[in-house]
């Protein structure tokens, strides 16, 4: 009985249902209930995604079309075709690869080295330095933004994708190490001592025995840290000039702004540039939903 | 986090009465835990207390980076900006968006973990819509926001569904009618930002005890009480820390804004990210832009402060 009302809650429904009601009755409305809140959210979130897929398969002058057909007789590839055959879009597709695997890569390295340092080590300062990563999220970017076309230029780095990794780097490791820091303290700490009684150095630790049993933890950072630089558009807009240079989410703003563009070609951009994010996020959602949720989860 | 690293405590000592002397082996494990973090405190060094300097000091002169030789002039570009009608619509825009944005973030992204925590259905349907419901999340803001101006524009789906629903009686100009445009952008960036919460608050409640509903249950409350008096308070430091994070990151907004009404109609979607950004790179009053931006900086530190102490104090 208990228990059933609390199955009753936790479904959000059944609400004023305790009354003459049989348990099985009430548990088929709770359960509808429940059904009928989900297909109106899978609605609104999934319809918007499925009008994207729909229009990219259009051809152009059908995307507009009244009323607005979701399956289109004309069912075209065309949109996809012309992006794969333009260089100039590919090279928009190249370099948001590019960019984001070496800012997985290289804020990896990093980010394990000092998640080490924050798990396992006591030292002055540690507290003062772990406020400052977490502080280090919350700076406007468009803070950021001045000074570092200042110093870009500087540097030589302008319109350059050591200009765009390095400022991706700063601004994705700070989650790279709390989610690594985060991974490390739930490894038990017999390992590291039994290893260091043997006589392993503390590189030697972090690199023989921690690293190799941190897959897990290894993929979820990498993968947030891809999508963080994937998805990245005041930089690359500010710090990019060519349209060789261009990542996706720019290149898709300039396309829009080009006086005859076809929506169907948008979306059909659209749908490979959210590719890469949606197949590793499909491969991977236990460990990225643990990394995501064990800084914020404490039990 | 340092809950963990009190308990590392024993271990360092234990390490340290194996080396000869235990201060030297105390003064070792600090000397490689500062060499872990080198690469980092670099990294935040040049990258992020150097340019904050900059900007600050860009703020107080004139002629700054297209020019070689600045003067400084005080306070005159923090006066220029608090003056200017455009950057208090920008404030006034900002704190509507996210506040808005965030309370929403907040409301649907609960409702749906609550769904999604349900025992009534099989773990294969949680699945799917779960996947389902995470989708908004996982797209690129840029694509986001190309994605809603063709669903907002005045011949697209939306008018479309709204008008044969009878919801509306004409087609509406979504992203450039000045009365709908700051609706407009707040309802984009609500799709656009509750799996966040929803992915936090799930996982916050599946770690709820079974026994404090039972317990509760057994005392008579009913499924209203038991939400008010359990769910929530048990929920509340996820919730938290998860408002202040959204409400910091909402703040930062810019390419949703810039991509859907680039701050019009008349400044009525004008952001102050895309405030900055349009005084510093389309009209190059780069000092002006870097009061705008140590401004911007002021108030999120507000927020980073109170997100500090909040998680200090969970530790």
């Amino acid at each position: 009985m208990a228990q059933d009302k609390t199955l009753a809650h936790r479904s959000g429904g059944g609400a004023g249902a305790r009354t003459g009601m049989s348990r099985a009755a009430r548990r088929r409305t709770a359960m509808i209930l429940t059904l009928i809140g989900l297909l109106v959210g899978a609605v609104f979130a999934g319809a918007p995604v499925l009008w994207m897929l729909s229009s990219s398969f259009k051809p152009n002058p059908e995307v507009f079309a009244y009323p607005p057909r979701f399956l289109t007789e004309s069912f075209t590839i065309e949109a996809y075709t012309s992006i794969l055959n333009d260089p100039r879009q590919l090279r928009f597709f190249f370099n948001s690869y590019l960019v984001a695997i070496c800012v997985a890569l290289l804020s990896l390295l990093v980010a394990v080295h000092a998640a080490y340092a924050f798990s396992r080590f006591e030292f002055p300062g540690k507290r003062l330095i772990n406020v400052i990563v977490i502080s280090v999220q919350a700076v406007p970017p468009v803070t950021l933004l001045i000074p570092y076309f200042g110093l870009i230029v500087t540097l030589g780095l302008y319109n350059r994708y050591p200009g765009l990794i390095l400022t991706y780097m700063v601004l994705t490791l700070p989650y790279a190490i709390i989610m690594m820091t985060g991974y490390f303290n739930t490894l038990p700490r017999e390992l590291d001592e039994a290893a260091r009684v043997d006589g392993t150095s503390s590189f030697g630790v972090l690199w023989r025995i921690l690293i190799p049993i941190s897959a897990p933890g290894l993929v979820s950072v990498g993968m947030y840290t891809f999508m963080l630089a994937w998805n990245e558009f005041l930089f690359a807009l500010t710090l990019t000039r060519t349209d060789n240079m261009r990542t996706v989410p720019v290149g898709i703003q300039m396309l829009m702004g080009q006086h005859s563009f076809d929506w169907n070609q948008m979306m059909a951009m659209s749908v490979l540039g959210s590719l890469p994010v949606l197949v590793l996020f499909t491969f991977f959602q236990r460990y990225f939903i643990g990394g995501m949720t064990s800084g914020a989860v404490k039990h | 986090m340092s809950k963990q690293t009190l308990e590392a405590e024993p271990v360092v000592k234990h390490a340290a009465s194996l080396s000869s002397t235990a201060s030297k082996g105390v003064g070792r494990r600090t000397f490689s835990a500062l060499g872990f973090l080198s690469p980092t405190l670099i990294l935040l060094a040049v990258l992020m207390a150097l340019p904050i300097g900059m900007v600050i000091w860009y703020s107080l002169q004139n002629n700054v980076i297209t020019n070689p030789d600045p003067e400084f002039v005080g306070l005159r570009h923090y006066r220029a900006i608090l003056t200017d009608p455009t950057f208090h619509a920008a404030l006034k825009n900002t704190a509507v968006f996210v506040f808005a944005s965030v309370a929403a973030h907040l409301v649907i992204g609960l409702t749906f973990a609550m769904l999604l925590n349900t025992r009534l259905l099989p773990p294969w349907v949680k699945a799917v819509f779960r996947a389902i419901f995470v989708l908004p999340w996982l797209m690129t803001v840029a694509i986001v926001a190309v994605l809603w101006r063709l669903i907002m524009n005045p011949n697209g789906v939306l008018n479309y569904v709204l008008d044969t629903t009878g919801i509306i009686s004409e087609p509406q100009e979504w992203l450039s009618d000045p009365r709908l445009a700051l609706f407009s952008v707040v309802l984009i960036s609500i799709w656009n930002g509750y799996p966040f919460f929803m992915i936090s608050l799930l996982a916050g409640l599946q770690g709820i005890p079974d026994e404090l509903y039972e317990a509760a249950s057994v005392d008579g409350a009913g499924p209203i009480r038991r939400f008010s008096s359990i769910t929530i308070p048990q929920l509340q430091p996820i919730i938290i820390s998860m408002g202040l994070l959204d409400l910091i990151w909402t703040s930062h907004q810019f390419a949703l804004i810039w991509m859907t009404t680039g701050g019009g109609p008349l400044d009525r979607t004008e952001m102050l990210s895309t405030y900055t950004y349009k005084n510093a790179f389309m009209q190059y009053q780069f000092s002006t832009a870097s009061a705008s931006a140590v401004v911007v900086l002021v108030l999120t530190a507000l927020l980073a402060v109170a997100y500090v102490r909040h998680q200090r104090a969970r530790d």
